[in-house]
């Protein structure tokens, strides 16, 4: 079969939508163009039936015990920045402590800082060498002031699993709320919000072959009920968490991309795990000195991010250009700095620039897998061939001991 | 990023890859960047006795726009006398290359190995009309130094 480049390997950054998510959209742009807050026609009645359609979709995806738990946002970045923002503020009375980790994405980071900046108290807890948090260390660091524990499910770069269930026992147990930004793993690895006593989670549309622009903040409505303080004035949508016209097309292929989650999801993670594999031992047995970043063991299925020791990360993604990935590397970012998450699993700069993060989706195939891994194998051969480290390390020279100059 | 036709074209097809002897009295090394940065340059030249570069070999560790600016640098100082190839500065590649800001750093890396090597050959020089000790110079060629 011929391959058609170039070849999409980076779905942590994005999915494309199913199409069978894009037929359920359609008529919500045209025919059924209602808003979903009008109550006086059936243009109005149509788009409401829609987007309560959506939620219940959704919030069976996530064992939410009732579809009201489910606020619509424009993405997970906004569902964060609600979540935390929210309950920063209307639990203020009863404490100011929020806990975290690291390796958390920026959209939780920052919003911690700019709480800092606020008087509120962030403690972000470490991870270990795979990339995972220690339930131990969470409950160490619950205070009688703390409000909130924030900590994803799985992260985008190393799509490392965090230990949730054991998590959400501890937050429970200390009546503390736990947040969980669930974006990169629903729909690939087992979450339910009951089993794990999450009482909020983030999620996004786009991720799981939706939609992008629309997203949701699950909001537990008893044992307990969580209370927010909306970040967006307005018309008081979404029982008032979250002001703003609902995006009908949108939520209608939201929800449809998450049914298809829930009947799918498993035999998905199933293959994407078998390419994933098949991936890594084509690359790892054809090339000496490569490093896979967290745990192979607590993983997303189709994340695979990997160090091509002495081989620079951006030269390697031009070097494989009809394959999108993404790289650790400072020279992808404008901030050249390498990876916050690889260096708090305490991964070496010159490794974090070399390395590259293949995140397999739906709709890869096992041919783009051999593509790739040939591909890769022979670009890393030639860059290695032109890099003065890969030399000196062949002739036994402890880059170490070398007294480079930093620039 | 985009890259320029130029940097895409050195980056595919590297001009005057690869390893000169470093114990060659006539040549000159220059490893100069860090690991931990992401960019390390080993430019290399072969002065002849009438002091031009007859030949120049380099090896980067870096992105695209690192491994382009070392590979038009070995090609402009081929056939140059070395005060010749000493002149040539870093806004020189960054014009011939097209390189935006954020790679800047690219070319003064450049323009360093050139100057690196060509100082590492003078010391050798010198060293060998009885300037430096021997055994310095020894510890010099074993050891890769940064300037």
């Amino acid at each position: 079969m011929a391959i058609k480049l170039p070849i999409f390997m980076d779905n942590h950054s994005t999915t494309p939508v199913d199409p069978r998510v894009l037929a359920e959209m359609v008529p919500y742009f045209t025919e059924k163009f209602g808003n979903a807050a009008s109550r006086s026609h059936s243009f109005g009645w149509a788009a409401e039936e829609a987007v309560d359609y959506a939620r219940e979709r959704i919030a069976r995806l996530i064992g939410a015990s009732s579809e009201k738990e489910i606020v619509f946002t424009s993405g997970a970045t906004e569902s964060d920045n609600l979540a935390l923002k929210g309950v920063a503020e209307y639990y203020r009375d009863k404490g100011n402590h929020i806990v975290t980790t690291v390796t958390e994405h920026k959209a939780i980071l920052d919003t911690c800082k700019r709480l800092e900046k606020q008087g509120y108290e962030v403690t972000y807890l470490p991870v270990d060498r795979k990339g995972l948090v220690d339930p131990d260390e969470v409950r160490k660091a619950i205070t009688d002031k703390t409000i909130l524990v924030s900590i994803m499910l799985a992260n985008n770069e190393i799509g490392t699993v965090q230990p949730l269930e054991a998590i959400g026992k501890i937050t429970r147990e200390r009546g503390v709320l736990f947040h969980s930004d669930a974006v990169q793993g629903i729909g690939k690895v087992e979450f339910d919000v009951q089993k794990m006593n999450v009482d909020l989670a983030s999620i996004t549309a786009h991720k799981m072959y939706g939609p992008k622009g629309v997203g949701a903040l699950y909001v537990r409505r008893s044992k307990p009920r969580v209370r927010l303080v909306a970040q967006m004035d307005g018309g008081g949508h979404e029982r008032g968490n979250r002001s703003g016209t609902l995006n009908v097309p949108l939520i209608a292929g939201f929800g449809k991309a998450a049914e298809i989650a829930q009947l799918e999801g498993r035999e998905e993670a199933g293959r994407t795990l078998r390419l994933r594999e098949r991936l890594r031992t084509k690359i790892q047995d054809a090339l000496d000195e490569t490093y896979v970043n967290g745990s192979l063991e607590h993983r997303l299925p189709g994340n695979l991010n990997i160090s091509f020791n002495f081989v620079e990360g951006e030269a390697m993604m031009m070097a494989i250009k009809d394959v999108a990935v993404s790289s650790g590397s400072a020279c992808t970012s404008s901030s050249l700095e390498p990876s916050y998450v690889l260096r708090a699993l305490g991964v070496g700069d010159e490794l974090a620039h070399s390395s590259i993060r293949f995140g397999i989706g739906r709709f890869n195939t096992e041919e783009e897998i051999d593509y790739v891994a040939d591909l890769v194998i022979a670009k890393v051969t030639h860059l290695r061939e032109m890099s003065p480290l890969y030399e000196m390390h062949k002739e036994g020279i402890d880059l170490k001991s070398v007294q480079w100059t930093a620039h | 990023m985009a890259y320029s036709e130029k940097v895409i074209d050195h980056a595919d097809k590297p001009r005057n890859v690869g390893t000169l002897d470093k114990n060659d009295p006539n040549v000159g090394t220059g490893l100069v960047g860090a690991p931990a940065c992401g960019d390390v340059m080993r430019l290399q030249i072969r002065v002849n006795d009438d002091g031009v570069i007859e030949d120049a070999k380099f090896k980067t560790f870096g992105c695209g726009s690192a491994i382009a600016s070392s590979s038009l640098a070995t090609e402009w100082i081929k056939g140059k006398k070395i005060e010749e190839a000493e002149a040539i500065k870093n806004v020189d590649i960054v014009n011939e290359l097209n390189l935006p800001p954020v790679k800047i750093h690219c070319s003064v890396l450049a323009e360093d190995a050139i100057k690196s090597a060509i100082q590492d050959y003078r010391a050798k020089q010198a060293a060998r009309r009885g300037g430096a000790p021997p055994a310095h110079a020894q510890a010099e060629a074993e050891r890769p130094t940064v300037t």
